[in-house]
């Protein structure tokens, strides 16, 4: 008797959902939303899955031991972290300044173009070569990465299309070096150079394929990047500039120093990332010498809010999946794009999920207020 | 047939799936909202209309089928845009990853298969003799579909009170809402018709264009098509100058081949030119002459 009096008191109540704006945001909230949401973006990737035809629970299980399961995943998930996390940490920075580049993968192949360059046909002394390439892989992402954000300061055009378009520019001069002038001798063909002599290559941790020039410098420059963004002038302007540019104006901000500096930057790190795949995972040049990490650093960029420590940790929990992806690629016989489907809906997900740190879904049930 | 016609001919047949992403792109941030998810779009389109075509035989459900799928796919930008007020890049971005992910899995079954039923072209007598002019007159019916299309279009956007909503609500929506209009339904219709026609789009070039389904076959065409929709000013009419030189461009890169020029160079020219275009195209002082969106890319929000 009193369950049923209760049901229909309930029933007599109004029930009201309303969005309310948050007056104050939280960082643990921010995190705990971020991470709710990625969790959120499974089930929804487990649909696309069941209608191929593989089921998802045994897909997921593949993928995390796959990613994070052994010493050899883990090792391999810190060779996809390296390219993936200097990428992502210089989006990071970029973003932060409202300049959206997405122009990393372009950048990280004139990276490693570039780095071919030095490594077959400089006459660069031995004991220079490394230190050489790491340099020239730097320059040249940042010079790629300088152009749009020279035609977005000086005359307003769009940097999203522009970078893009880049990255097709930079795959067809990859294409044309491959299978044109430098074209391996001993390559039977292949579209691809010849290996790298043994100076040039960068060297691994002992069982792995770990090139820990790359790790050191990523572990440094997202140490660097993070007291630049929260210690530092020059980070409050960078932060400036893409909350209030008009405010930053006024406070006499060069919009076009603070743009360029972040292109540079985050353009020298997507070609740090191309001399380490191509010095130190290949050892020589070849057509598919990125599978769209600049694409995939995206989303750690967002996943970890911009925030160099957070986009670094959410770029090796990516890393993980992109391996474990690769396994079940091969097991279970699934294309190449699955990768895009991973990013695709984390990133929605993750987007959809910062409407609720700004804003709050209240739940009125008569007199009694929930809210998430 | 001469020279001149045949390339107009390519020219227009190469512009027209750019044609049709661009007009719906032209009424969605005429409308405020920027979808850069196009390119995701086209690629549902692509493969929705060529699966269809092969199970039913028909190339009109085909055509259909990927109308309605490019809508319906817009729609997740949509709702991320207009009702979250998420930011527009990430969001479209979001759409390109997740149309591409979605449509290589469920293609892969496709790969390398070939279908029956083709579009004819129906070549009009005498007209298409003309000499260069000529190349106007033998099409497949889309193409010519395209710039009726694009007629209409124009027609809507300029002429009549559903361009003037549209227009307004992509200028000031805090008046258009006050005035009683439903900004977000306006901006959801306008999303929605980028898809349809994002989705015909991408079905032109695996139905007919390029016929097949392959991974990556939509090679940047959203994208270009979203730097057409700016060089085109917005207008309709504009779109169709932009595509066909658009098509003309890529019909040109196969030409030069024949010149000793090498082919993965060639593949660089549409993106090169996409960028000279667009830095042209937005000289400050002519955007502020020639209507950029006030609101473009500002989620509205009723604040209350």
């Amino acid at each position: 008797m009193l369950i049923f009096e209760r049901t229909v008191s309930l029933m007599k109540t109004s029930l009201n959902i309303r969005i309310e704006k948050r007056l104050a945001a939280s960082k643990t909230n921010n995190i705990i939303i971020r991470v709710l949401f990625t969790i959120l973006s499974f089930p929804f990737i487990g649909i696309w899955f069941a209608i191929y035809g593989v089921n998802p629970l045994d897909a997921y299980i593949k993928i995390f031991i796959g990613g994070f399961g052994s010493s050899y995943g883990l090792s391999e998930t810190i060779v996809k972290m390296l390219p993936i996390g200097l990428c992502a940490v210089g989006l990071a920075i970029a973003y932060k300044a409202r300049v959206l580049n997405i122009g990393a993968e372009g950048q990280l192949i004139m990276g490693s173009i570039t780095t071919t360059w030095v490594a077959l046909y400089s006459n660069v002394p031995p004991g220079l070569a490394v230190s050489v390439m790491l340099l020239a892989g730097f320059i040249a992402g940042a010079a790629w990465a300088i152009i749009p954000a020279l035609l977005k300061t000086k005359l307003g055009v769009n940097e999203v299309i522009v970078t893009l378009m880049m990255n097709y520019i930079s795959l067809s001069i990859l294409n044309y070096v491959v299978t044109g002038p430098w074209r391996g001798e001993a390559q039977w063909g292949f579209p691809q150079t010849d290996l790298f002599p043994s100076y040039a290559r960068l060297p691994t941790l002992a069982g792995t394929r770990i090139h820990y020039h790359t790790l050191a410098i990523l572990l440094a420059s997202t140490i660097l990047l993070y007291i630049l963004i929260y210690k530092t002038t020059i980070g409050y302007e960078i932060k400036l500039v893409g909350n209030n540019p008009d405010a930053a104006r006024y406070a006499g901000i060069s919009l076009s120093k603070t743009i360029l500096l972040v292109m540079v930057l985050s353009g020298g790190l997507a070609g740090i990332a191309g001399v380490g795949e191509v010095a130190g995972i290949q050892g020589r040049l070849i057509r598919g010498i990125s599978p769209g990490y600049g694409y995939t650093a995206i989303i750690p960029a967002w996943l970890g809010g911009l925030d160099p420590l957070a986009t670094l940790a959410a770029s090796f929990f990516i890393s993980g999946l992109m391996v474990g992806g690769d396994n079940i690629q091969v097991s279970l016989r699934l294309p190449s794009g699955l990768v895009y489907l991973f990013n695709g809906t984390i990133l929605l997900f993750v987007i959809s999920g910062e409407f609720l740190t700004r804003y709050k879904v209240v739940l009125q049930v008569g007199e009694r207020r929930i809210w998430i | 047939m001469d020279i001149a016609a045949s390339l107009l001919a390519e020219a227009i047949k190469a512009g027209t799936p750019l044609l049709f992403a661009t007009l719906g792109e032209v009424y969605c941030e005429r409308s405020g909202v920027i979808n850069l998810g196009l390119e995701g779009i086209m690629t549902i389109g692509a493969l929705t209309g060529f699966a269809t075509t092969f199970i039913t035989g028909s190339i009109w459900m085909g055509f259909l089928a990927a109308m309605l799928a490019g809508g319906v796919f817009s729609l997740i930008h949509a709702f991320a845009s207009i009702s979250l007020g998420v930011n527009q890049t990430v969001s479209g971005l979001a759409t390109v990853m997740l149309g591409t992910g979605i449509s290589s899995l469920l293609g892969k079954r496709y790969v390398g298969l070939s279908l029956r039923d083709r579009l004819m072209p129906m070549t009009i007598p005498f007209l298409s003799e003309i000499p260069v002019l000529g190349g106007f007159f033998r099409h497949d019916p889309l193409a010519y579909a395209g710039i009726v299309i694009a007629i209409v279009m124009w027609y809507v956007l300029f002429k009549t009170r559903i361009g003037i909503i549209i227009r307004a609500v992509g200028e000031k929506p805090e008046a258009v809402d006050a005035a009683g209009v439903n900004v977000y339904l306006v901006r959801y219709i306008c999303v929605f018709l980028g898809g349809v026609l994002g989705g015909l789009g991408g079905a032109y070039v695996s139905l007919y264009y390029t016929p097949g389904w392959r991974e990556g076959i939509m090679m940047g065409r959203g994208w270009i098509a979203l730097a057409l929709t700016i060089f085109s000013l917005w207008n309709p009419i504009g779109s169709v100058l932009g595509a066909f030189l658009f098509g003309g461009v890529e019909v040109l890169q196969f030409h030069l081949q024949e010149y000793g020029v090498p082919a993965s160079l060639l593949g660089a020219l549409p993106y090169v030119v996409t960028i000279i275009v667009l830095t042209t195209s937005s000289f400050g002082f002519m955007r502020r002459k020639l209507g950029v969106p006030a609101a473009l890319g500002k989620p509205y929000r009723r604040e209350s």
